[in-house]
């Protein structure tokens, strides 16, 4: 059992070889609005997430973190910085080029699951693929075998009007990674669910996401799910606070 | 991705339905509203429309329309014969009667009295009885319509009598005619019968129909007529098109049926084009979300284009469908008088103008929403 967040116990982690980082991030600067209205979201982020991980981007609200994962998904131009994303700068990625690179290696998870409430849950677990220009049949075919993967291959017909949040936000997950992207943004997976349905998705995303040729990103507030992540980003005021590890990640 | 379109679309069914009754409602104000005006149009040149076989129609050039007839004296006849390109000419009376029934009843009735030789300006189309029975002492033809006003609830049978100016006249035949503008009955008789039938006028002759020599042009003609004979002629078109715009420009009509068409445009527009937008709005989440797993923009434009046309055509067919069950129902019931009513293509046409511009607005008015959305707003 994951402790409470007193309990979290962690160390600073240390560098990532640059080789080894999915994510690479250098003086990523970020404003919005201009002159009176202007607001510094991120104040010169270095940050690096190697692959093979599974890193938890945390601190309270406005500090950056939906900025950042949105920069490093390609969702928004940084202002200023260096964006190094699987091997790919981010700054020669533009339009068309910027939105093939997404659907071929980002896979997202949304805090209100955003699942297509006329399709079921196979369906919905396919829409990347359909995207991507696969035929359907095939596309559903493999939405049915990643809702087996996630343990819900009795609730592929089912509707998401017909799921728990718990259920929804593992259909979503499915969605996020039948098409085996390099990189996973979750944006608050559990914010939407009770205690024990965010521990089981956070147990899921950790025992199915994690590969040695992909990283994970998960924004949370929830302390309670800390333990799950190979390394934590701490954010304050558009800034990485520190990055640590948690002790059972380094056991 | 059409098919994700069509998912989404369909999704939500009360909306799906909102948004195709909206098209639907328009659609069937505009046709059924459109098509009644074209059809009471069509009603006032009725005579004109069922006599077809002359090229020219010769009046009194101080003449307006087809009902408010200045008759002329029987000499315009032979002058109009007279003129150079004229094949023949015949004489063609119009004016109103009333018309007594064996059984007592009275009714206003229109009276188109042929020539006597020809029978040029008979009805188009024979129910009961022939053309040539005109011939007969004291025969008349009626349509069969304006038979069951003069003798309702009665079978349709020959040799009935009626009574006009004091002058009796026999049902020999009856017949289908265009129908009217004033729902009146419409009775056929020869010229030098007609003229009896109304009150004694000096001057009977309401019109000359002309036909030109072969080879002969009708414009032509019509100039050299109107020159050496002082009257107004005019070809069986130019008379339609300018008995119409007499009662575009001298009657409440075009507004009327202008105001309910706008209506219908107006509210189908408003229906349909506020529940498609709130549609796309309460899907653009998932738009975003879309956008963030790589749909691009045009692919984005192309599913909602596909939404917005999908219940254009629905509702299109539907709103079509309704307004000619509308008119077929009427029809055969006889209710309402709107007999002879249906739909042109050309109103077809202009319904589905009218459709695809509330579509194309609805869906561009949703685009823009779509098109602006940051893909980051998914996080938000």
């Amino acid at each position: 059992m994951i402790g409470p967040a007193e309990q979290f116990a962690a160390t600073l982690a240390p560098p990532v070889p640059r080789a080894q980082a999915a994510v690479h991030c250098r003086g990523v600067t970020k404003f919005f609005g201009a002159d009176e209205t202007k607001v510094t979201a991120l104040a010169g982020v270095d940050v690096d997430i190697p692959y093979g991980e599974l890193a938890l981007l945390v601190g309270p609200s406005g500090c950056g973190k939906t900025t950042l994962i949105s920069i490093v998904a390609g969702l928004l131009d940084a202002t200023a910085g260096e964006v190094e994303v699987l091997g790919a700068n981010l700054d020669t990625l533009r339009g068309s080029k910027l939105v093939r690179f997404r659907s071929a290696n980002i896979g997202f998870v949304f805090q209100q699951y955003n699942l297509l409430p006329a399709l079921t849950a196979e369906e919905n677990v396919a829409v990347p693929l359909l995207v991507r220009g696969e035929p359907r049949a095939q596309a559903v075919r493999k939405g049915a075998e990643m809702l087996a993967e996630v343990g819900l291959g009795d609730r592929r017909k089912s509707r998401p009007s017909h799921l728990s949040g718990g259920q929804q936000q593992r259909v979503a997950i499915a969605r996020a990674l039948v098409g085996e992207p390099r990189l996973l943004v979750c944006d608050e997976p559990t914010a939407a669910l009770d205690a024990r349905s965010g521990q089981n998705v956070m147990q899921l995303i950790k025992r199915i996401a994690v590969k040695s040729d992909r990283a994970v990103i998960v924004v949370t507030h929830d302390s309670r799910v800390y333990a799950y992540g190979d390394r934590v980003i701490s954010m304050s005021d558009g800034k990485i606070e520190r990055v640590e590890q948690p002790l059972a990640a380094t056991a | 991705m059409i098919w994700l379109a069509w998912k989404m679309l369909t999704g939500d069914r009360a909306k799906f339905l909102g948004i195709v009754f909206g098209v639907a409602f328009g659609s069937v104000l505009i046709a059924q509203q459109s098509s009644i005006f074209v059809g009471l149009m069509r009603r006032t040149s009725s005579q004109i429309i069922d006599i077809t076989s002359a090229d020219i129609w010769v009046m009194d050039k101080r003449q307006q329309n087809i009902d408010e007839i200045r008759p002329m004296p029987e000499n315009r006849l032979y002058q109009v014969r007279g003129v150079d390109g004229v094949a023949w000419a015949v004489r063609l009376f119009k004016g109103n009667v009333r018309a007594k029934t064996s059984e007592g009843n009275f009714r206003q009735a229109i009276m188109v009295g042929i020539d006597d030789a020809s029978l040029t300006g008979a009805p188009p189309l024979m129910t009961r009885g022939a053309v040539e029975d005109l011939r007969r002492p004291d025969g008349v033809i009626v349509d069969e319509d304006g038979y069951r006003v003069l003798f309702p609830n009665q079978p349709i049978e020959l040799g009935r009598t009626l009574d006009m100016n004091d002058r009796r006249a026999i049902v020999v035949g009856t017949c289908k005619s265009t129908p009217p503008f004033q729902t009146f009955p419409i009775i056929y008789t020869r010229y030098s019968q007609a003229v009896h039938y109304i009150p004694r006028e000096r001057n009977t002759l309401s019109f000359v129909l002309v036909k030109a020599q072969a080879g002969q042009s009708v414009a032509e003609l019509c100039r050299r007529i109107a020159q050496q004979t002082n009257l107004l002629a005019m070809s069986w078109v130019d008379f339609l098109m300018f008995n119409i715009q007499y009662y575009l420009e001298n009657t409440g009509i075009p507004i009327n049926f202008g105001i309910t068409v706008t209506l219908g445009f107006i509210v189908g527009g408003a229906i349909a084009g506020q529940t498609f937008y709130l549609f796309t709005l309460e899907n653009l989440k998932h738009f975003g979300s879309l956008k963030a797993m790589g749909v691009d923009n045009w692919r984005l434009i192309g599913m909602v284009i596909f939404q917005a046309l999908t219940v254009g055509l629905m509702g299109f067919g539907i709103g079509l469908g309704l307004a000619a069950t509308f008119f077929e129902v009427t029809e055969r019931s006889g209710q309402g008088d709107l007999r002879g009513m249906f739909i042109p293509w050309q109103i077809v046409a202009i319904t589905a103008t009218a459709v695809t511009f509330i579509v194309l607005a609805a869906s561009l008015a949703s685009l823009r929403k779509v098109l602006f959305l940051e893909p980051a707003a998914v996080f938000k």
